[in-house]
């Protein structure tokens, strides 16, 4: 998919197990072996106590809509041909937020408190985007 | 030991908003309203042996400061450069205080400008933060926009907080606009309808809630308040100040509606030894009208998810029972980079020595300001006043 023109993630040494798992429609978070604490974005230390011993967490990628904006007119160039679109972050049962997208549904109908779940989109042979549709 | 009292602003100068990129160079726009502070503030050139300054979007490199203090031919004994997005100008004005008070320096010049963009230089815009390209820019959360109108959708939801409410923010302010003859938006007043029918940008937020980006400029010096008893103008004190911070994405805000507004306000108003009910105006950064309402919860001018209602109930204009950014905020204004963040610290100024003209708040003598950078993560807060 040479002509995906939209923002791509550059993965970093932290967080390539991340994007790895979502290539295979796996999400997986981290959670600190020391706190307990569930952690996104990947981090190299946890946030919460800076303890380096930090675990992979495959989770059920279920959650709810925290809060969501539809963008009538597009927030990159590269994103026109999407309008309107839903940008939201949605709160993770384990507890972390996260930005993303839902899909599977017409954007008027995201409510904030909606139950989603994980939708995995592979927008290029390399990237699969985590994306959220309605449970 | 605070800085409550010891040091005053007692010059600005700003440039008129422009749009577009305009004939000058950032650092030719920092040049020119230099020159008009020092002459405002009644000193010489030579007087300034402090400097702050921010990024200029249209020009920033690494070493800014010492840029600024070399094209100026400055030879600061304290310089630093404050990256608080637009916070920066509120952050500037409590560091020149304390430098001050600690004897590093005498006077500080505040200093900002910034073009639309790059073509007056030919640069490159610095790049956003690594982790926001990597988990926010792949879904289209690129820039202030969606953020800020993912704050009012979560507002809406736990509070009833409606539209037409944010809207009336933006008409109040536009009625003040309409008596600076510097606003970009001045020349015509609105109503709550027509931001309601403006075009919807990312819904809930209305193109008439959202900030216009432009050219401009602005500067102000502050000195001792020993010092400032001989100034020209009436000299306005810095009584109290207050900062906070703790994300950058506004994913990972602790919350998106009670912001960081809280803790920063807490702190200035108790150096002031004041509290809000005491202010004679407001002047909130404004990039959007959402970001007003939230500034006022938290601030402690009306409990937490009535903001909606307070803003309704209350006169916003210069006239108002709570005169809200009298120069018409920047949502009329213009947005000129960190200039745009420095409007609020001098129209503060302005009100408080008595030359706020058409828009001049009756007998002011006291006023809240507050920087926001980026999405609602920088926060500082200051109590302004005269004797």
């Amino acid at each position: 998919m040479a002509d995906y023109k939209k923002p791509l993630p550059r993965p970093t040494v932290a967080s390539v197990p991340f994007w790895e798992a979502a290539k295979r429609h796996e999400l997986q978070i981290q959670q600190c072996g020391s706190c307990g604490a569930h952690i996104f974005y990947p981090r190299e230390v946890c946030p919460e106590c800076l303890s380096a011993n930090l675990q992979w967490l495959k989770v059920s990628g279920k959650g709810t809509v925290y809060s969501y904006t539809i963008a009538e007119a597009p927030t990159h160039p590269t994103f026109m041909e999407d309008v309107p679109y839903v940008i939201a972050i949605v709160e993770l049962a384990e507890g972390p937020h996260l930005t993303t997208n839902i899909t599977g549904c017409k954007p008027h109908e995201v409510r904030v408190g909606m139950p989603v779940v994980a939708a995995f989109d592979d927008v290029t042979p390399e990237v699969t985007l985590v994306k959220f549709r309605p449970a | 030991m605070s800085i409550k009292g010891k040091a005053a602003i007692i010059g600005f100068a700003e440039m008129a908003p422009q749009k577009g990129d305009g004939a000058k160079t950032p650092l030719g726009i920092i040049s020119e309203v230099t020159r008009e502070v020092i002459s405002d503030a009644g000193l010489a050139k030579n007087d300034i042996d402090g400097l702050l300054t921010g990024w200029a979007l249209g020009e920033y490199s690494v070493l800014w400061p010492s840029v600024v203090a070399e094209y100026l031919q400055l030879q600061p004994r304290y310089f630093s450069q404050i990256e608080l997005g637009g916070a920066s100008a509120a952050g500037m004005a409590w560091r020149a205080a304390a430098a001050i008070e600690a004897g590093m320096c005498n006077n500080v010049l505040c200093v900002v400008g910034d073009t639309r963009g790059t073509k007056a230089t030919g640069m490159k815009p610095p790049a956003f933060p690594r982790l926001d390209s990597e988990f926010d820019a792949p879904y289209g959360l690129i820039a202030a926009n969606p953020g800020y109108a993912l704050i009012a959708r979560r507002h809406m939801a736990e509070f009833g907080t409606k539209p037409e409410q944010m809207a009336k923010i933006a008409v109040d302010q536009r009625k003040n606009a309409c008596k600076n003859p510097t606003a970009l938006f001045g020349s015509k007043e609105i109503t709550i309808d027509d931001v309601l029918n403006s075009r919807m940008i990312v819904d809930p937020l209305h193109l008439l809630e959202i900030v216009s980006p432009c050219t401009g400029g602005a500067a102000f010096i502050v000195t001792s308040a020993e010092r400032a008893k001989s100034a020209p103008n009436r000299p306005v004190y810095l009584l109290g100040a207050g900062e906070a911070g703790g994300h950058c994405g506004i994913t990972r805000a602790r919350s998106l509606t009670t912001s960081l507004v809280k803790p920063a306000a807490e702190s200035a108003f108790k150096m002031a030894g004041v509290s809000p009910k005491d202010m004679h105006f407001v002047q909130p950064y404004d990039c959007y009208t959402i970001t007003v309402l939230v500034t006022l919860e938290d601030a402690g001018f009306c409990k937490k998810g009535e903001g909606g209602r307070f803003v309704e109930e209350h006169d916003l204009t210069y006239k108002g029972d709570l005169p809200c950014n009298t120069h018409g905020g920047q949502l009329s204004f213009g947005q000129p980079g960190l200039a745009g963040g420095m409007s609020h610290v001098i129209e503060g100024v302005r009100q408080l020595m008595g030359r706020g003209g058409e828009r001049q708040v009756k007998d002011a003598t006291i006023g809240y300001v507050n920087g926001n950078g980026g999405i609602m993560s920088e926060q500082c807060s200051l109590v302004l006043g005269v004797q």
